[in-house]
C-alpha cells in the first residue's frame, strides 16, 4: 500500500531557517475550482460508464464475437467481459476515495493519539485508525518502534499491524464488486473483531515484553513534535490520482488472472462439486484454509475472483472468508519484517492468536448461514 | 548540500533515491545522495514512515515519494 509523500511544516522544527521558505509546489497554484471540477466530471462519467457494463458485456460476447448466450463459453466470455472492467473501476473509485480520506491521517498523528490511551479502547482505536492510516508494511519496523517508544502497549500496536493489511481497500472494493456491499461489510466488521481481541488477547500474555528484540526499548527516537504541512485539496487529489493509477497499474494483472480463472470455474465446473470439500459440513475445510493461507501471499485482487468462483460452486462463506483473511492478514514477507524487532516466539504467538481468530470467524460464518 | 535518504531498503526508499540523484543531475547542483539505512538513525529524526528526505540535516517530508517536479522545487529552494 504506498504512501503519500507528507511534506514537513518548516514552522514545527525548531532549528527551521530564519526565512520563511514556501513549500507549496508549483502544481498548487493551479486553479482549485479546475481540479474540483475534474473530480466531479470524472465521478460522473464513472457512474455513467457503470450503469452500461452489463448490456456492453452481453452486447460485445453475443453480437460482436457471436457466441451462443446459453453455451458454456459464452456464459464465461460475457462474464469475463463484465466483471473485469467492472472490478478495475470499482478499485479505482475505492483507491482515489480511500487515498484522499488518508491524507487525513499519518502514521505520525496515529502515534500521537494513542499515546495514553489504555488496553481496550486502545484496541479499538488501533483497529479503526490502522484502516484510515497511510501505512506500508515496509514501514513495519519503524512505525513498531515508534509505538513502543512513545509508550503504546503492545496489544494496542498489534491490533493495530492486524487491521491495516486486514481491511484494505482493494481487499474491500473486490469483495463489494463480486459478492455485493452485505459481505464486504461482513469482512470489514470481522476483520475489525479479530484485530481487536488478538490484539488485547496479546497484550494480556504475562512477559510478552520479552518478546521484542531487546535493541527497540533502547532506541531513542527523534523529537515527535514534527508536524505535516497541510496539503490543499489540489494536492490531497493529485496524491490520490497518482496512488491509483499505481495501484490500479500495479494489481490489474492479478484481477485479470483471478478473474479469467474464475470465469472458468463459473462455465465448466458443475453446480455443487465443492460443496462436499468445501461447504459448511466440511469442518476441517476451514482450519486447512488458514493453514493454506498463512505460506501464501497474494493480493487480494488475485483471490477473491477464485474464492468466488468456488463459493458459487457450493464452497461455504465462512470456510472462504476464513481462507481470504489468512492469505491477506497473515503473510510470510510481513512475518520476515516483524522478525526484525521481534523474537520467533513472539511471532509464533502472533501468527497463532491471529489464525484462531480467523478460524473462529469462519466457524462462525458456517455455522450461521 | 546533502541529500539523506531515510529507509530501511523499501522499493519506495530505491524511487526517492533515484529520483532525488536524477534531480540533483538535471539541476546541475553539487549534491550527495546518501542512504541512511540504520533504523536508529531514521527515528532520531522522527520519521516512523519511509522514505523520509532529509537535506542538509533538515527533514523535509517523508512517508511516500514525492512528484519530480515537487522534488525538483524543494530541491531547489533548499540550495
Amino acid at each position: 500500500m504506498p504512501e503519500g509523500f507528507i511534506l514537513v511544516d518548516p514552522e514545527s522544527q525548531p532549528e527551521s531557517s530564519p526565512t520563511p521558505i514556501s513549500f507549496a509546489a508549483p502544481t498548487a497554484q493551479r486553479a482549485a475550482w479546475r481540479v474540483w471540477a475534474l473530480v466531479l466530471g470524472a465521478a460522473v462519467a464513472w457512474l455513467l460508464v457503470w450503469g452500461r457494463l452489463q448490456p456492453f458485456a452481453d452486447w460485445l460476447t453475443y453480437e460482436i464475437i457471436g457466441l451462443a448466450p446459453d453455451s458454456r463459453l459464452g456464459e464465461s466470455v460475457a462474464f469475463f467481459l463484465y466483471d473485469v472492467p467492472k472490478i478495475l473501476m470499482l478499485l479505482g473509485g475505492m483507491i482515489f476515495l480511500v487515498t484522499v480520506v488518508r491524507s487525513f491521517f499519518s502514521a505520525e498523528r496515529t502515534r500521537q493519539l494513542l499515546g495514553g490511551k489504555r488496553e481496550g479502547v486502545g484496541n479499538v482505536l488501533a483497529a479503526g485508525l490502522g484502516v484510515v492510516t497511510p501505512f506500508c508494511s515496509c514501514s513495519a519496523v519503524p512505525l513498531f518502534i515508534g509505538f513502543v517508544e512513545t509508550g503504546i502497549p503492545l496489544g494496542v500496536t498489534f491490533s493495530f499491524l492486524i487491521a491495516t493489511p486486514m481491511v484494505n481497500e482493494v481487499a474491500l472494493a473486490m469483495l463489494f464488486g463480486l459478492f455485493g456491499w452485505q459481505i464486504a461489510g461482513l469482512y470489514m466488521i470481522t476483520g475489525l473483531a479479530v484485530a481487536i481481541v488478538a490484539g488485547w488477547f496479546i497484550g494480556r500474555i504475562p512477559d510478552i515484553e520479552k518478546g521484542v528484540e531487546d535493541f527497540v526499548w533502547q532506541i531513542d527516537v527523534g523529537e515527535a513534535n514534527i508536524q505535516a504541512s497541510k496539503p490543499t485539496w489540489t494536492e490531497r487529489f493529485e496524491q490520490a490520482w497518482r496512488t491509483t493509477k499505481e495501484i490500479v497499474g500495479k494489481v490489474w494483472p492479478y484481477v485479470v488472472v483471478g478473474i479469467a480463472i474464475g470465469a472458468a470455474i463459473h462455465g465448466y465446473v458443475p453446480e455443487d462439486a465443492l460443496a462436499d470439500v468445501l461447504g459448511a459440513d466440511a469442518w476441517w475445510s476451514v482450519p486447512a484454509g488458514v493453514l493454506l493461507g498463512i505460506p501464501m501471499y497474494s493480493n487480494a485482487a488475485g483471490i477473491i475472483p477464485v474464492v468466488h468462483a468456488l463459493t458459487e460452486k457450493g464452497a461455504a462463506l465462512g470456510t472462504v472468508l476464513a481462507f481470504m483473511m489468512s492469505v491477506i492478514a497473515l503473510s510470510l514477507p510481513e512475518m520476515i519484517i516483524l522478525r526484525r524487532v521481534l523474537k520467533l516466539r513472539l511471532i509464533a504467538i502472533f501468527i497463532a492468536v491471529v489464525a484462531s481468530g480467523i478460524l473462529l470467524v469462519g466457524f462462525l460464518f458456517n455455522a450461521v448461514i | 548540500m546533502i541529500i539523506k535518504i531515510l529507509g530501511t531498503g523499501c522499493a519506495n526508499c530505491k524511487r526517492l533515491k533515484q529520483l532525488a540523484a536524477q534531480v540533483i543531475k538535471e539541476l546541475g547542483i553539487e549534491a550527495k545522495v546518501v542512504e541512511v539505512t540504520d533504523i536508529s538513525a531514521i527515528m532520531s529524526y522522527g520519521v516512523t514512515t519511509t522514505p523520509g528526505l532529509v537535506i542538509d540535516e533538515k527533514l523535509i517530508g517523508y512517508g511516500g515519494v514525492p512528484s519530480k517536479q515537487q522534488l525538483t522545487h524543494l530541491i531547489q529552494q533548499a540550495a
